[in-house]
């Protein structure tokens, strides 16, 4: 049954308008229908599983390594990030600690993630609202950060680097270099970014404002991530509840009061200065060693190893063909995406599948303030209302 | 007035800073690839098109192990074994792979069977131009999928 919303009787002059499915600036397949009072947007209501890809069930049928797989293609804006969710998740169910080496590179790739996703964010965030430009430079810079993904794992966005216990592939010779050539390069393009929107009087006109979440509205409708750091709320799981040894990071936590388009789009291009810190500390203090935990019963062992010893080359076969056995129980893990809180909860039989595997995808909690702030709104508003969010539908309808 | 002509002033000065940037950015050399004109660039460990490779006396390294087949996640490719014979080699052991297919309709080229394969057989090459109007022609059997015999192992 498609979403509806009943005329008011009294009210019949009110104009139902369903906005989307396809409609480019929904940022994937969303439907709004909305009751317009003339131009301005009295009632609104949404309408998602246009996009629904059934994950949560699939995960049932995949052993936990190939699992991964799907984690990328369910955030296709931060394949990293969920990448990351999900390991962490398993490992936790198996209490197998990581190897500095890896986490650290964990924590850089996913940095990166962060200042991708924000760049394709603020591309078409500002293409919606007229500004062409900035859209091309930005698709410009997360160019180069797709490429060092390349780099390192084969793939633009459907990296599915990360494995259970460490990363895939020992990463290039000379690859930190290639992540260096970026950090130096990224700083002044950002105040290119500032310079053509910070103080621009349409970009003003257009965001100042609109779309406003006070902190209680915010908290209530569990909103996450830059949106809800925008409404002044200090909440990071990165310094909340550190994971991948994020507390040996040094970074600040942006935070605005105002909880409007404009206050969320300060907060994620400073969230972008806080990730290239961190990217700086993780290219720095990179320490050496293995990029895999010692666990043959989990992880696959290196290559080397397993040409040369029969007990690998068994183990590698055994985890190939049936998978690894975790202990019965349940686990949740949450981790802060670009978009907001991510959490993987498993609950595994103790079969080389999860039993049940959810996901508390942030875009799905932060869509539904999305009916909230566009309230009382211009129908043009609505636009920048839901870029401002940064919702993925990938997400959403997972 | 005077809030007028500050806003002239104000969205004059914004206008000028938002140009100097376009004229700026259109002087740096282009980032574009031209691609259906140029070739592509890649990384080396681009994840294209499946390769299936030859050891150095042009025998084909796979032995039908089927690992890839089970490491894969979309189930996509499929193995039919036989045994070599002396009359008949194909691979350097035992068995080899007389049927070797993937099914491109399904490939999410995630790279799970290059890293199961014991023996280095399968790996990834660089070509991802596959498109076509049957998807009966994306399943691609071990003849278009076989690296060609290097020039030393003809006979
Ligand atoms: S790349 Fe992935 S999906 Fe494709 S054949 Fe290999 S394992 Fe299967
Ligand atoms: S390609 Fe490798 S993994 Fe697959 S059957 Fe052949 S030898 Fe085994």
């Amino acid at each position: 049954m498609a979403v509806t919303l009943e005329k008011i009787p009294g009210q019949e002059e009110r104009v139902i308008l369903s906005m989307g499915p396809q409609h480019p600036s929904t940022h994937g397949v969303l439907r709004l229908v909305l009751e317009l009072e003339g131009e301005t947007v009295v009632r609104a209501l949404f309408d998602i599983g246009y996009l629904h890809t059934g994950f949560e069930k699939s995960f049932e049928a995949l052993t936990y390594s190939q699992g991964i797989t799907l984690t990328d293609r369910m955030d296709y804006l931060a394949p990293l990030s969920n990448n990351l969710g999900f390991c962490l998740a398993i490992e936790k169910l198996l209490g197998l600690e990581v190897p500095p080496r890896a986490q650290w590179t964990r924590v850089l790739l996913t940095e990166l993630t962060r200042i991708q996703s924000h760049l394709v964010w603020l591309g078409t965030h500002a293409l919606e609202l007229g500004a062409m430009s900035v859209f091309l430079y930005c698709f410009r810079e997360r160019e180069d950060i797709l490429r060092i993904f390349e780099l390192v794992s084969g793939q633009r966005m459907m990296t599915s680097y990360f494995r259970v216990g460490g990363l895939a592939l020992e990463p290039p010779l000379g690859w930190l270099r290639r992540v260096e050539k970026f950090v130096e390069m990224f700083p002044p393009r950002l105040e290119e970014y500032e310079g053509l929107l910070t103080r621009n009087p349409i970009w003003l006109k257009r965001t100042v404002g609109v779309g406003h979440i006070s902190t209680e509205d915010a908290v209530a409708l569990s909103l996450s991530g830059p949106s809800l750091r925008a409404s002044g709320v200090k909440w990071d799981i990165r310094k909340a509840e550190p994971y991948s040894s994020y507390d040996k990071f040094q970074f600040n936590v942006p935070t605005r009061p105002e909880g409007d388009v404009y206050a969320r789009y300060l907060v994620r291009m400073d969230e972008m200065r806080e990730s290239l810190k961190i990217v700086r500390q993780a290219m720095e203090g990179m320490p050496g060693g293995p990029i895999k935990a010692n666990a043959p019963h989990f992880v696959l062992p290196d290559r080397e190893s397993m040409k040369t010893s029969i007990e690998a080359l068994i183990y590698h076969f055994k985890l190939v063909t049936e998978g690894f056995h975790p202990p019965v129980g349940e686990v949740y893990q949450t981790i802060e995406s670009p978009r907001g809180e991510i959490g993987f909860y498993i609950v595994s039989d103790g079969s080389p599948k999860p039993y049940r595997c959810h996901v508390r995808a942030p875009s799905f909690a932060n869509l539904q303030t999305l009916l909230k702030i566009v309230e009382g709104h211009l129908l043009a508003d609505v636009v920048a209302c839901i870029a401002s969010l940064d919702t993925v539908l990938g997400e959403v309808d997972r | 007035m005077g809030n007028i002509l500050k806003e002239i002033t104000n969205s004059a000065t914004a206008l000028a800073k938002g140009f100097s940037i376009t004229f700026k950015t259109m002087l740096r050399p282009t980032v574009t690839e031209n691609y259906p004109h140029q070739p592509p660039t890649f990384e080396d460990r681009y994840r294209g098109l499946h390769v299936l490779r030859r050891d150095e006396n042009g025998l084909e390294k796979c032995v039908a192990c089927f690992l890839c087949a089970a490491a894969c996640p979309s189930n996509c490719i499929y193995i039919e074994a036989a045994e070599n014979t002396a009359a008949h080699r194909i691979s350097a052991a035992e068995r080899y792979a007389k049927v070797y297919n993937i099914d491109y309709n399904r490939c999410i080229f995630c790279g799970y069977c290059v890293e199961a394969c014991p023996c280095d057989a399968i790996t990834h090459g660089h070509g991802f131009e596959i498109s076509a109007y049957d998807t009966n022609a994306l399943i691609y059997r071990k003849e278009q999928l076989l690296e060609p015999l290097p020039a030393s192992a003809k006979k």
